[in-house]
């Protein structure tokens, strides 16, 4: 298994989708850096050579952002509208959705759980 | 979708008019606007605006990481603050 930009060891996957194990790295991503780095798209991660791991590793290191990096940078663009008090950043503060979608019925990946309120007049609870 | 590079950053003429006149006379004086939809550039960095947010004017104090955002960003326009909690 090889090891590519720290602590990644994608398996016997083409490397095109290995690749997409570094978070940072997405299929676009992945494509432009073996094409920069001239590794055919298809062989099989393990089927690498020595070499053409390096000149991976190099395009990456040149390049990109990834992993630790990759998130450092994230959360930091995150903060930076939370600090401004603009109308993302205030989505972000209350865990809404942040680009304008409906928030009346689902939203639950950013609202989390439902938290059910009890109707009034005992009528029967609902979902 | 973004806007067009072609066309550059939106910025409300009149609003970016009286800016300059402000930064000629060096006056801090907040200024009020509707102008939501213009794009705040780099000049307006230090001044203070009055963002109308269709009842009240927000005050806004511009700073750098502020640029390249809208002046209605920073005016929110509806109220809410959550369900009233049980006893």
């Amino acid at each position: 298994m090889p090891r590519i930009a720290g602590v990644d060891v994608p398996n016997d996957k083409n490397i095109w989708i290995a690749l997409t194990y570094i978070q940072g790295v997405g299929k676009h991503i992945s494509r432009a850096i073996l094409k920069e780095a001239k590794v055919e798209e298809n062989t099989k991660a393990k089927e690498l050579t020595e070499d053409e791991i390096s000149r991976i590793a190099q395009v990456i290191d040149r390049d990109y952002m990834v992993e630790g990096q990759y998130r450092r940078q994230l959360s930091q663009n995150i903060a930076r509208l939370r600090d401004i008090a603009c109308y993302r950043g205030l989505r972000h503060r209350r865990g809404l959705p942040v680009r304008g979608q409906s928030t009346r019925t689902n939203a639950r990946t950013r609202k989390g759980p439902r938290k059910t309120v009890a109707s009034k007049k005992g009528v029967k609870e609902k979902r | 979708m973004g806007r067009s590079l072609k066309k550059g950053p939106f910025v409300d003429e009149k609003l970016y008019g009286k800016v300059m006149k402000h930064s000629q006379s060096g006056s801090r004086e907040p200024i009020k606007t509707w102008a939501r939809r213009c794009t705040i550039i780099p000049e307006f960095v230090g001044f203070t605006f009055m963002v109308h947010n269709g009842r009240m004017f927000h005050r806004v104090l511009v700073t750098e990481d502020m640029v390249g955002h809208k002046l209605g960003e920073f005016s929110p326009t509806r109220t809410y603050k959550g369900h009233a909690s049980k006893k």
